[in-house]
Parts: structure tokens; C-alpha cells; sequence
């Protein structure tokens, strides 16, 4: 599936739930399904420090492919960490920065990646993106 | 307080409330296609309409800068300020006039105290402040003491969230030059005994500052009767616009005191060779004033005059009473701040839920309240928390609201 086909799977999923409560229970559930961190990653060199909740995210290179693992002490910031990486793991460096992600807008959650948002999230899209820039450039040297 | 009287719902008979809320045209928009129910007040309050048509009124028809024009627009806006000062005078009970200066806000207030009085102070001088102060009445004073090798001493709390006065005695030396804490807690809702705290302070000579950002708009204030220093507040959190604050100073410190910012309106007579500085008010208001925030201020105050302070305060003790005896009922709430004197500012947390999911989630069913650490973080350190939910009433809100708030709040919790 390419990242544009995992987005549009997200927004139809998103389509059935035409309450703002509905839609919120089912990105809690999305947490679950997280790629969770190792425990040893949660250090402040992984940490995004929101002023309100906090996210921890690490990458790896395997076979060229970019591999995320997060966690979060806020539901809300561990649901969307957990549709950010079903769609950008398992991609190439140069797909992650190329991706727009702008399912986020069309399912009506991007208001958390705003900077009006104390969670952190949105300095912590610039540091996925960052990661598979240096994975880039390592690559190529 | 009885538990009977913890559970009942305020009575309006005091206080037409629906007739107050008709005043306010926020009141009646709707967020996410629902009725807003506003309950972050501590943070900012929101503007009745005669505070609105207010501004309108002088941008309208006589804008014009103040003080120095000689045409009729310059003094109508002149007198317009001057009034709003007398109207503040009178409302604080301060004694002069020129005892009320204008600032951007409570921090601009306390920025301009701490840079001002601490000119005056040596090194090795020291300042008392609390542990459950805002940080606008925690940094200018850090900073402060920099320049000036001053030391910060600091009252500690105690677990309902009242002030340990014993400790505070203690921490009295020759060398206190200053204590300035908070009338009431943005977080805890505490309402500190300032009189007292004064009256101790005052046995040392030592003059005491007063933050009341969280007082102003639920308790009468009477600076000669409490006999403070210095009392600072902001006009956005009682009705008034953002951007404009009130320091009062005794005159016989502010005299004292040198200029903070200096500029156009605070001079006497300027040469290259030296400087004077203008009388009070005005040595401590540089540049052009925030004259429509200054005007709308001092219809806030007319807003709250007619209303009545003391009315308002009894139906948001109800309110408080009421909202805490409620939220109780849940199961998992942990309410930090449970002081016998509260402002309608109550902290919580439910076991088990982030501050910031249960803020969300609330905002998505049309209630506006604050998550996180309130600007109080030596507070949150202090009960090892990330933050709180902050839900604070003001004298619009209502306990049909308050019903909502707790089925809206059970409804978060169904979903973890």
C-alpha cells in the first residue's frame, strides 16, 4: 500500500463516525495498536516535550525501510502518533518526505498538529521527517 | 458547611442571572453546533455588551490621543481615562488618584514593582514570595534579585493548599525588604488571609504586595482596609478588554520609586544633559496609553458595580459548593485545592486520564475549561503531577451548566 492508500483507508474509517465523541473513542483505540517504544528509547534524547503532554519517538533503518516506535502520556497524542506511523513505517526515507499527510485535515483532527497545540505533536511530525532525512543523507554517503 | 448545604443548588434569587447572561453575546454561540458552556474564567473572562459598545464608542466618535492634545476629541478621550481612573480609585478604595497606575496586565504590573522597588534595594536584601504563585509573580523577582544580588525566600504550602503562616513567620528577617503574594491561587482557588499576612509584615516595617489576577472579579477589595502596598490585577479577568492592568502603589512608595519605562507622557522636562520625570500617574505610564482598554476598564468596573461584588461573590461560593459536591460523586476525581476559602476555581484530575484528553474531549462537547500546569509549575512539582483540569465559574455560569459539565464529564470517563 502505498502512503496515500493507507491514508485514504484511515479517512474511511473515520468516515463511519459522524460524532465528534465516536470519532475520538475510535482514535483511543487506534493507541492501542501503537508501535510502543522500548523502554530503554524513553530517554530525553527521544522525548518531545509539549508544554502539556509528552511524546517519545525513535526510528530504525531496516532494508531501506523506516521504522517507528512511540509512546505518549496523553490517549489523544498516543492515537494520532499511532495513524502517523501506520502510514509512514515501513516506507522509504524519501516517501516519508514526500508525504503531506493531509488525512489529518480531512478527518478533522489537525487542529493537534497546529501550533496552537500544547501536545507536542507538531514538533514531533518535524522530527519523524528529520529522521528519514538522516537516513537519507546516510544512505547516500 | 453541612453536607445538605455542599449539595444545594445555588438560588438565583440574589442575582438575576439569566438577565446577566443576556448581557454577555458570547454566551450565546455555539461550539461543535453546541451551546458554549465557559468555564475558563481564571483565565480570561468574557466582555458584556456595554463593555463592547463602550470601545466602539470611542473609536467611533472620539478617538484622539490623550493629555497633550488641545482640541476637543484630545480632551473628551483625556477626561474619558481620567474618569475610568477615578472609577477604579473609588472601587479599590485607594486613596488617591494617582495611586492607580495603568499597565498591560497583572504581569506588566508586577514587572514593573519588581524592576522599580528593587532599584532601590542592596545586596544581600531579601523578597518573600509563595509557592503557589503564578509564575508573572515568581520570574520579575528571580530576575530581579540577579541584578541586584538580592535572595528569594519562598512560603511553602501545605496539602489542602493553604499557606504555612508559621514558616512565613520564620522567614522574616532585618533583611526582608518586600513580600508579595497571591489574594487567590489561579490553581488551587485558595483564597490567602492577605490581611493577616499584611498585618505581620507590617509589625516588621516590611510593605507587602498583593497579585489579585484571581481576586478581583469574585471578592470586594478594599486596598485602605486591607492596607496593602501594592495590589495588581488585570482588566481582562474582571469583564474589562486584554492588554490593560492596574498597579496601585501607596502613594508614599510609588514616590519613592524610580521610573520602569520611560518615554513621551512620563517626562517634566527633558534636555540632553538631564531628565525629570513627570508627577504621578504619569512617571510610571510611558508612551500612549491603552486608552480604549483603559475606557473599557472602567466600564468593566461600572458592569460590575451595578451587578453588585458582594452579590456575585455569595452565588459563585454557591456555584463552588455546588460544582465540588458533584464532582465528588465521581468516582476517581482528585480535586487539588480543598482550602475552607476558595474562589470558584476548582483543579481536578480523573484517575487514570491524561488533563489534556479530558480537556479535549470536553471541548468536543462544547465545554471550554483549562488542562495543564496553569503557569503554577512549583505547584505541580509539588503534588508530582503533569498538570490539572482547571474549571473556574465566573458570575454568568450557571448550575444547569455545572449538570452538563458532570454528565459530560462521566462521558470521558466511559471511554477509557
Amino acid at each position: 500500500m502505498t502512503i496515500e492508500e493507507k491514508e485514504q483507508a484511515i479517512i474511511d474509517e473515520f468516515s463511519l463516525f459522524e460524532d465528534w465523541m465516536d470519532k475520538y473513542s475510535h482514535l483511543i483505540d487506534q493507541a492501542k495498536s501503537l508501535p510502543n517504544i522500548d523502554e530503554s528509547y524513553k530517554t530525553d534524547e527521544h522525548l518531545v516535550k509539549g508544554c502539556q503532554s509528552q511524546v517519545w519517538l525513535n526510528a530504525e533503518l531496516n532494508g531501506g525501510l523506516v521504522h517507528y516506535t512511540a509512546d505518549s502520556d496523553a490517549a489523544i497524542s498516543k492515537g494520532i502518533m499511532a495513524l502517523l506511523i501506520r502510514v509512514l513505517s515501513n516506507e522509504t526515507p524519501e516517501a516519508i518526505l514526500r508525504a503531506e499527510l493531509s488525512f489529518l485535515d480531512t478527518i478533522g483532527l489537525k487542529e493537534h498538529l497546529s501550533s496552537n497545540r500544547a501536545n507536542g505533536l507538531s514538533a514531533m511530525l518535524k522530527l519523524m521527517k528529520a529522521y528519514a532525512l538522516g537516513f537519507q543523507i546516510k544512505s547516500k554517503q | 458547611m453541612n453536607e445538605q448545604s455542599l449539595t444545594r443548588r445555588p438560588s438565583t434569587s440574589a442575582l438575576d442571572v439569566s438577565s446577566i447572561r443576556s448581557m454577555f453575546p458570547i454566551l450565546q454561540e455555539k461550539v461543535y453546533d453546541k451551546p458554549l458552556i465557559y468555564f475558563d474564567n481564571a483565565a480570561t473572562t468574557q466582555k458584556p455588551k456595554q463593555v463592547l459598545d463602550c470601545i466602539q464608542n470611542y473609536y467611533s466618535s472620539y478617538n484622539s490621543n490623550v493629555h497633550r492634545g488641545v482640541h476637543y476629541l484630545s480632551q473628551k478621550a483625556t477626561d474619558a481615562m481620567e474618569d475610568a481612573r477615578k472609577i477604579i480609585q473609588k472601587y479599590i478604595g485607594a486613596e488617591l488618584n494617582e495611586e492607580i497606575i495603568f499597565t498591560q496586565g497583572t504581569t506588566g504590573s508586577l514587572n514593573l514593582l519588581a524592576y522599580s522597588f528593587c532599584q532601590m534595594l542592596k545586596p544581600g536584601d531579601e523578597i518573600i514570595i509563595s509557592a503557589m504563585e503564578h509564575h508573572a509573580n515568581i520570574v520579575p523577582w528571580q530576575i530581579a534579585c540577579e541584578h541586584k544580588q538580592l535572595k528569594l525566600r519562598v512560603i511553602p504550602f501545605l496539602e489542602h493548599g493553604e499557606l504555612d503562616l508559621e514558616t512565613f513567620v520564620k522567614l522574616i528577617s532585618s533583611n526582608t525588604k518586600l513580600v508579595s503574594v497571591t489574594h487567590a491561587s489561579n490553581t488551587l482557588g485558595t483564597i490567602n488571609p492577605v490581611e493577616e499576612i499584611i498585618r505581620i509584615a507590617h509589625q516588621h516595617n516590611i510593605p507587602v504586595s498583593i497579585d489579585g489576577a484571581q481576586a478581583i472579579q469574585h471578592l470586594p477589595v478594599d486596598v485602605q482596609k486591607m492596607d496593602c502596598d501594592f495590589y495588581s490585577f488585570s482588566g481582562h479577568k474582571i469583564y474589562g478588554p486584554t492588554g490593560i492592568g492596574v498597579l496601585y502603589g501607596k502613594k508614599k512608595w510609588l514616590d519613592r520609586m524610580p521610573p520602569y519605562q520611560s518615554g513621551g507622557e512620563m517626562i517634566k522636562e527633558v534636555s540632553f544633559e538631564k531628565t525629570t520625570y513627570g508627577e504621578l500617574p504619569f512617571k510610571f505610564e510611558a508612551g500612549t496609553p491603552n486608552i480604549e482598554g483603559i475606557i473599557g476598564l472602567g466600564e468593566a468596573i461600572r458592569f460590575v458595580q451595578e451587578t453588585g461584588i458582594q452579590k456575585a461573590a455569595t452565588y459563585e461560593s454557591e456555584l463552588l459548593s455546588y460544582f465540588t459536591s458533584q464532582l465528588k460523586t465521581i468516582p476517581g476525581i482528585r480535586i487539588f485545592g480543598e482550602a475552607p476559602h476558595k474562589v470558584s476555581v476548582v483543579s481536578f484530575l480523573v484517575d487514570g486520564i491524561h488533563p489534556y484528553d479530558t480537556g479535549v474531549l470536553l471541548d468536543k462537547m462544547g465545554i471550554a475549561v483549562r488542562t495543564g500546569h496553569h503557569c503554577t509549575q512549583p505547584i505541580m512539582k509539588y503534588f508530582n503531577i503533569p498538570g490539572t483540569v482547571r474549571a473556574s465559574l465566573a458570575v454568568y455560569n450557571t448550575s444547569s451548566e455545572i449538570d452538563i459539565f458532570i454528565h459530560s464529564l462521566e462521558r470521558v470517563k466511559k471511554m477509557f
